[in-house]
């Protein structure tokens, strides 16, 4: 296998509000011989929120994006379950709609760019399943988790809507029971915690208008990974991962029950089990403590 | 499929029971059964019933997911009996399935449900054309075929509440009007022949009004006529900020300040977007933004990374805008 290229579109997210997934992901690139060129371009993906505002522009900018993905003549890799959703939603709504796409380019040509559909776009989690392999992390693995048991949250964004996603990578995932985060675990040398929340919602999307329902989501999430025995949890996605970092006091309320446990970005379980030096994995930038490193 | 011979598998079934008029608690049943693979979800009901025990109660009508009876959750997935193989259910699920209604808190008898909240919701919408007719017209009343695929088979709808019983907000607040809901306000603004003035203000006002979605997609993946009723909520949206209904408030504020934050920055300007959305009610995010900000989660205004080639950003915002607010 040659080395690994992709584009990064970090999405804004890692940029601001969790640094620590910014970089632990370069971390863990690292280590595993990954390059990725920053898409420094890119604008805000719009984060399913400035569709229901203007369809149309947001297409425009997120055709954008893969166009610069497109000019690196590589696949893109989205390190947010939402940013992916919507550059991936995109793709298949111009690759599918030659009228649509027609128009997207008319404005895009008025900045000297083109969306042509040659990227593939992927979630850093399924590049690593796809293209690098859980039986390679595995090998590399030199702190193994075991001590652990760990609570994937996987976040409905990478696997619903499950048509759309299982276009996007090669290792089938279904909504109703996800493997993905859970082999990722277990080949940091981890044990899965199964319990039934780790495919819903964590509220993240409705956290302004609808802070109550948003903050039970979060509690319910955290309750059941909490009474499946996890020491901790682990998400794929950013703004899941700010949702049970941060909003551990509203989540407590709302349900009735005090509720918290420290949550990893997949890219800082996978440091700690390759043994990277946990400065370089962020963990001093939680809210709610990582007491086990 | 059909070269394929027919298989057999042993599958145990964990399912609920509950007879209102006399229990206080539901409990489950165990049954054991030889499950072949071209049986359906409503074959196993059925064999409950026929072949261990006739107080069974389900409901099914049609047979060929039309009435949109027999929606129950087999491992908390909603699915239309009549049309789930049980191949399908196994191969998600393996050998160990557990059968429930469609909401154990609405359960009468067994899966049969009280699914009165999905029908006063559903009829709040103005679930039906509304229009002038002309009782002697002279001509057809044509709709055109681009006019027609509008619908985006939101018609197809066949009411069965399997995504309603999906929907995390349904079940968290009784004043969420619920996808199928949504999408049968969407079905009738999107005909043509339509001529309803209050349907859309209704969906916006009433209960919580349509934003409170948290776009988890599980109706889209619970829904057995591929309805996407967020898709359609996502066209309520679009179409409630372009007839200039969309009222300022948290989450329209919220929608249009992605569009503000990249016009600035091209990306997301975190902070400023949660102050232009709440406004005064900022300070309820307060002590949770003190936290975030001890531990370097806050990046103030002027630290933020613009985007490259932002030039090009704001050009295109102008160029290919399309809504007002
Ligand atoms: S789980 Fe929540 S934050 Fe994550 S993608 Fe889904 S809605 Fe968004
Ligand atoms: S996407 Fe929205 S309407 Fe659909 S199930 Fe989720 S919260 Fe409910
Ligand atoms: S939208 Fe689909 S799932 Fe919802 S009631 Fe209609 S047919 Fe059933
Ligand atoms: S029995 Fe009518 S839809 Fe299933």
């Amino acid at each position: 296998m040659g080395k690994l290229k992709y584009a990064l579109f970090t999405g804004c997210t890692a940029k601001q509000s969790t640094p620590e997934q910014m970089m632990s992901t370069m971390a863990v690139a690292d280590k595993l011989g990954i390059e990725l060129v920053e898409l420094t371009e890119a604008s805000c993906c719009g984060a399913s929120h400035l569709q229901d505002y203007d369809d149309f522009l947001s297409l425009v900018l997120n055709a954008r994006n893969i166009a610069y993905a497109e000019k690196h003549g590589l696949t893109m890799v989205t390190i947010c379950n939402t940013c992916q959703l919507n550059t991936a939603m995109t793709k298949h709504r111009l690759d599918n709609n030659a009228d649509l796409k027609a128009r997207v380019n008319e404005k895009l040509e008025e900045v000297g760019l083109v969306y042509a559909g040659t990227s593939k776009i992927t979630h850093f989690l399924y590049a690593i399943i796809d293209d690098f392999g859980l039986d390679k992390i595995k090998e590399m693995v030199v702190t193994p988790l075991s001590q652990f048991n760990i609570a994937p949250f996987y976040g409905c964004h990478n696997i619903r809507p499950s048509e759309l996603q299982n276009e996007t990578h090669d290792t089938p995932e279904n909504p109703y029971n996800p493997t993905s985060l859970d082999d990722l675990i277990i080949a940091c040398g981890g044990n899965t915690v199964d319990y039934d929340e780790k495919n819903k919602c964590c509220g993240f999307h409705a956290e302004l208008q609808a802070p109550k329902v948003a903050a039970a989501l979060t509690g319910n999430a955290i309750a059941g990974a909490m009474d499946g025995n996890a020491d901790w949890m682990v998400t794929p996605c950013p703004l899941c991962h700010l949702k049970l970092d941060t909003q551990t006091h509203h989540a407590s309320v709302a349900i009735g029950r005090e509720v918290s446990l420290p949550v990893l970005h997949m890219q800082q379980m996978i440091g700690l089990a390759l043994g990277c030096p946990p400065e370089t994995l962020g963990m001093k930038h939680h809210v709610t403590k990582v007491d086990f490193v | 499929m059909s070269t394929n011979a027919i298989t057999t598998q042993k599958v145990n079934f964990k399912v609920f029971r509950f007879n209102a008029d006399k229990d206080y608690l539901p409990y489950y049943e165990d049954y054991s059964m030889d499950v072949t693979s071209e049986e359906v979800v409503l074959d196993i009901l059925n064999r409950i019933k026929w072949d261990h025990d006739g107080s069974f109660s389900y409901r099914r009508s049609c047979r060929h997911g039309i009435c949109g009876t027999c929606a129950i959750k087999v491992n908390g997935r909603s699915t239309l009996a009549c049309k789930e193989s049980m191949t399908e259910m196994i191969k998600v699920f393996g050998n160990e399935l557990t059968i429930e209604p469609l909401s154990k808190k609405r359960a009468v008898k067994d899966m049969i449900i009280d699914k009165a909240d999905f029908w006063e919701k559903h009829e709040q919408v103005t679930p039906f054309l509304d229009a002038e007719i002309d009782e002697t017209p002279t001509s057809e009343n044509l709709v055109t075929p681009a006019e027609a695929n509008a619908l985006d088979e939101a018609d197809l709808c066949i009411q069965c509440g399997a995504c309603h019983y999906a929907c995390p907000v349904v079940e968290l607040s009784d004043d969420f009007m619920g996808p199928a809901a949504f999408a049968a306000a969407y079905r009738f603004e999107a005909d043509v022949r339509d001529g309803n003035e209050s349907r859309l203000t209704d969906v916006n006002q009433m209960g919580s009004g349509v934003w409170d979605c948290v776009k988890c997609f599980e109706c889209a993946e619970a829904c057995p006529k591929e309805i996407n009723p967020i898709e359609k909520i996502g066209k309520l949206h679009n179409m409630l900020f372009q007839s200039g209904q969309a009222d300022s408030n948290v989450a329209t504020r919220h929608a249009v300040g992605f569009e503000k934050s990249i016009k600035r920055v091209g990306v997301l300007d975190e902070g400023g977007l949660v102050l232009y959305s709440e406004l005064a009610g900022i300070v309820k995010h307060m002590p949770v933004a003190i936290k975030m900000f001890s531990k370097g989660k806050i990046v103030p205004p002027w630290g933020i990374t613009k985007s490259d080639n932002l030039d090009e950003i704001q050009k295109l915002v102008k160029s290919s805008s399309t809504a007002k607010f």
